[in-house]
């Protein structure tokens, strides 16, 4: 019992030791969440509010520039919604790894993002252990960014004039790259980024992900046998 | 209650519900060695969605603008087998130059 309470206390402090580079990002596209919420109009508490409880930083994102640009709360909803669908997917792969009752899995899932799951992926399973440690140090360092943003982001100005627009996808890159060990993983990564990209155009934000996630099916079929 | 709160609030309850709903419904089982699998390739399709997505998306659009540039520095700086933080700065100090020339 002993041993095992410390086996997990490590995989929590690796995973939030690991997660640390990503954090910083985090807190940097926190702060630009906060600058764009101020800008919509959206006030100093609800920000922060929305990032302690919806913690995803594109959905976040999307509703404060529907609000930006005066789009009805519908669509302010219905953009972070879709963009969130993923999180189903997520869901279920999350869903096997967590333990106790009902209440205590609905909490530990709230602690999945894109970061804290990429980087607790464990041979085609999820860490639950290091998935905490991460989302954990991840929540602090995103709302954190909020706070700094919405409370001093007048000071900083467009976000974009300090690249911080392309940090989001870099990190994505950077952990996309750390999943593409086997022939399956790059196609499903191939197929993920083509069919996004050919939605873009026709379909509302949020669809196109939700539909990437259709490359992922390319694993239905057996692996083959290792020839020798 | 303002607009602002309502999407707060709608958005929150809708996103606690969205990743806890696998979770609760199907508690700890194994999920079947199919679903398994598809499951092991969502990280990179999902992931690869979104660097296409944040990299030349723009609303319902496709645009090729400096962060297009940022996560070219990023790619090569992960070729390179820089270390995450330096492919971050790369990322945006080359999209910020390339903001401030156009």
């Amino acid at each position: 019992m002993e041993q095992a309470t410390i086996s997990v206390e490590r995989s929590m402090a690796s995973g939030a030791r690991d997660v640390a580079p990503i954090a910083l990002a985090a807190a940097v596209i926190g702060v630009s969440f906060g600058i764009l919420a101020r800008d919509a109009g959206m006030g100093v508490v609800a920000p922060i509010v929305m990032s302690l409880t919806t913690f995803a930083g594109s959905a976040q994102m999307a509703a404060a520039s529907v609000m930006q640009d005066g789009g009805a709360v519908a669509a302010a909803v219905g953009a972070a919604i879709l963009l969130n669908l993923r999180y189903v997917a997520i869901g279920v792969s999350v869903a096997p790894s967590l333990r106790g009752r009902r209440a205590r899995r609905l909490a530990e899932a709230q602690l999945a993002t894109d970061e804290s799951w990429a980087i607790a992926q464990d041979h085609g399973r999820v860490n639950r252990e290091r998935m905490i440690g991460a989302g954990l140090v991840l929540l602090v360092a995103w709302t954190g960014g909020t706070v700094a943003g919405v409370l001093g982001g007048s000071a900083l100005g467009d976000p974009a004039t300090y690249g911080f627009d392309a940090m989001f996808p870099a990190l994505f890159l950077a952990l996309l790259v750390g999943q593409l060990g086997d022939g399956r993983s790059r196609i499903a990564a191939l197929a993920g980024a083509l069919i996004a990209l050919l939605l873009t155009p026709v379909a509302p934000a949020g669809v196109p992900i939700i539909a990437a996630a259709a490359g992922a099916l390319i694993a239905l079929k057996p692996p083959k046998e290792p020839t020798p | 209650m303002s607009t602002t709160w309502l999407i707060v609030l709608v958005v929150g309850a809708a996103t606690v519900a969205l990743k806890g709903v696998a979770p609760v419904l199907l508690g700890d089982r194994e999920l079947p060695a199919p679903v398994a699998r598809v499951n092991g390739a969502l990280a990179p399709a999902l992931l690869a969605a979104l660097v296409a997505v944040q990299t030349v998306g723009d609303g319902t659009a496709l645009a090729i603008d400096p962060r297009a540039a940022g996560v070219a520095a990023a790619a090569i700086a992960l070729l390179l087998r820089a270390p995450l933080l330096v492919v971050l700065v790369s990322s945006a100090g080359v999209a910020a130059a390339v903001n401030a020339l156009t």
